[in-house]
């Protein structure tokens, strides 16, 4: 098992790298001066000089690249062109909101839906089998910033149970966290928990028409338990599989959701950063959510072998 | 099930496309004149969804939007579908060339697609050509990998074989057996293309990457909503009603196609 996970992330280090290479390359596909295209129209010669020397724009693009991969391996991402800061130190002060944010969402997506999956594929073509088709059908067509505002009309604006916006850390107590999160984490589960439901469904009939499952029933099996003991544990792989794969959806939602919510975190660091086309935390933000989602899907993986004992690597 | 799907959504989608076409017949007002003395005014005879904070009319604006929205959502699907095709057949004819591309894809694909697409129009600039760019950038891994896949799988068929081994050319093969069997999934993949698309242009331009502000597009629109939804709540909830049932329309055309064309596929679902 060690042994595969060492192989599993090693695997990850070419995907990384290519992704790695993707991020550093865009800046020199538009035509043009790098430097003067950042800087903008109305920058002045030592504006773009600055940037010119900071994105090491004088070297050659192998040995620029060489150099900076050296450089991020290490842990430095370099500086903000606006404020000088480290692009290091700016997204670790930013992680926790959205680290947080995600968490949420991940534990109320998996828990609305694999139990819709579930009881859709226990009673084909009853009401819960209906609502889940409509309810994918809804959550993939309403964007998370739409749903987001729908919520906070509701829920905050309407109702005044929650607060419109803004983030309280953890450490300030749980309930605060909690009611602060409630709405933009239901935002970002609504895409996710219907991508988990569809799925949990699709993997759950598939299983319900094996033959140990009509034995199971057969032998008198308690339905509750031929559904959960027998069938989910078998059905989980493809849930699992869809829950790592749905992380970059969540990921991407996280960034627009942020925004409509005024949360602190990665996502309003990366949008405030377009504002100056500050391209290193772009290039920063972007290289370590693209390695958070390598890594949840690496992790994902080795779930596998936990599931399913049939599997061995 | 699947032909209702169908039907609705392809009527939904024709008003939508008619009312894009339509829109400066529709409405007298012109999206971009500002009036600042009709700055936030409610919905009303004279301005159907009222005004935005610079005056301008909002149902002129949202009807103006459905042009970029459906522009940049078929755009994609069509550019993306077509380069995707293209390096999907190229990837799976050289096992060598297969290796390189299906690498570059795979690390393409580990980026978070909007994350990718909002870095792109970080170096690119806000224009509409630069957003249709930015997401075909993104979409065309996803054709890729779906065309190689089928490609790999139909070589395999006795009638291909059959055909190479009596000697058809290369292309003849490509176009009379290949291609036949990759037109009805890719049908089905630009359908969903074309939704991811009209979202992502809408969530980039809502964050300020995308179209220019000057363009009224339904992203643009939610943007200039944003410091004031909670005054007036029309501001936000009009372009993204047209946002939704304009989505809602792809989606359900999507679906109700793939289920007619790969039966087998839904049969377990």
């Amino acid at each position: 098992m060690l042994g595969y996970a060492v192989r599993r992330l090693l695997m990850a280090v070419p995907v990384m790298g290519v992704v790695a290479l993707v991020v550093f390359s865009l800046l020199y596909f538009t035509p043009g001066d790098p430097a003067q295209v950042l800087a903008g129209d109305t920058a002045t010669p030592e504006q773009i000089a600055k940037i010119r020397t900071s994105l090491g724009l004088d070297e050659p693009p192998h040995l620029r690249f060489a150099r900076w991969l050296w450089r991020t391996v290490q842990g430095d991402l370099g500086a903000s062109i606006f404020s000088g800061e480290s692009v290091m130190h700016m997204i670790g002060q930013r992680l926790q909101p959205t680290f947080s944010l995600l968490l949420l969402a991940v534990l109320i997506s998996i828990g609305i839906g694999v139990p819709f999956g579930v009881a859709a594929a226990a009673r084909r073509g009853s009401w819960p089998d209906r609502a889940l088709t409509v309810f994918t059908t809804l959550g993939f067509s309403l964007p998370a910033f739409i749903a987001g505002y729908g919520l906070a009309f509701l829920f905050a604006t309407t109702l005044k149970w929650l607060p419109v916006q803004g983030f309280v850390p953890l450490s300030e107590g749980l309930q605060p966290w909690l009611r602060n999160l409630i709405l933009p984490a239901m935002t970002l589960s609504l895409v996710y928990s219907a991508i988990i439901g569809r799925v949990t469904r699709a993997s759950m009939l598939e299983v319900l028409s094996e033959d140990y499952i009509r034995t199971a029933r057969a032998k008198g099996v308690a339905p509750r338990r031929v559904l959960f003991h027998h069938a989910l544990r078998n059905a989980a792989v493809p849930v699992i599989t869809i829950i790592g794969i749905g992380v970059a959806t969540l990921i991407g939602s996280a960034v627009i959701t942020e925004t409509v919510f005024a949360i602190p975190g990665v996502g309003r660091l990366i949008v405030d950063a377009i504002l100056h086309r500050d391209y290193p935390i772009i290039q920063g933000v972007v290289l370590l959510l693209s390695a958070a989602y390598v890594l949840v899907n690496v992790a994902v993986d080795l779930c596998y072998t936990f599931l399913d004992p049939r599997i061995r690597y | 099930m699947r032909r209702a799907d169908i039907r609705i959504g392809a009527t939904l989608l024709a008003v939508m496309i008619a009312i894009a076409l339509l829109s400066p017949y529709l409405v007298d007002a012109d999206p971009r004149a500002l009036s600042p003395g009709s700055r936030l005014l409610a919905p009303s005879a004279s301005h159907w969804f009222g005004t935005d904070q610079l005056g301008r009319d909002l149902f002129a604006r949202v009807l103006w939007g459905a042009r970029i929205s459906l522009l940049v959502g078929i755009s994609v699907a069509v550019l993306s579908s077509l380069i995707g095709t293209a390096v999907g057949m190229l990837s799976a004819s050289n096992r060598q060339l297969d290796a390189v591309v299906m690498r570059v894809m795979d690390g393409v694909m580990s980026i978070p697609a909007i994350l990718l697409a909002i870095a792109l129009m970080a170096v690119a600039g806000g224009s509409v050509l630069n957003v249709v760019v930015a997401i075909t950038i993104v979409e065309v891994p996803r054709v890729a990998r779906l065309v190689r896949g089928i490609v790999l799988s139909l070589r395999e068929q006795p009638y291909v074989e059959a055909a190479i081994a009596v000697g058809t050319t290369q292309p003849m093969i490509v176009i009379r057996h290949l291609l036949p069997g990759i037109v009805a999934p890719l049908i089905v993949q630009a359908t969903f293309i074309w939704a991811t698309a009209m979202i992502l242009e809408a969530a980039l331009s809502f964050i300020g990457a995308g179209t220019p502000p000057s363009t009224p597009s339904w992203g643009n629109i939610l943007a200039d909503a944003r410091a004031l939804w909670q005054v007036r709540p029309t501001l936000i909830f009009f372009p993204a009603g047209f946002l939704f049932v304009t989505l809602l329309a792809v989606n359900m055309l999507g679906d109700g196609l793939r289920d007619m064309l790969d039966p087998n596929q839904t049969e377990g679902q």
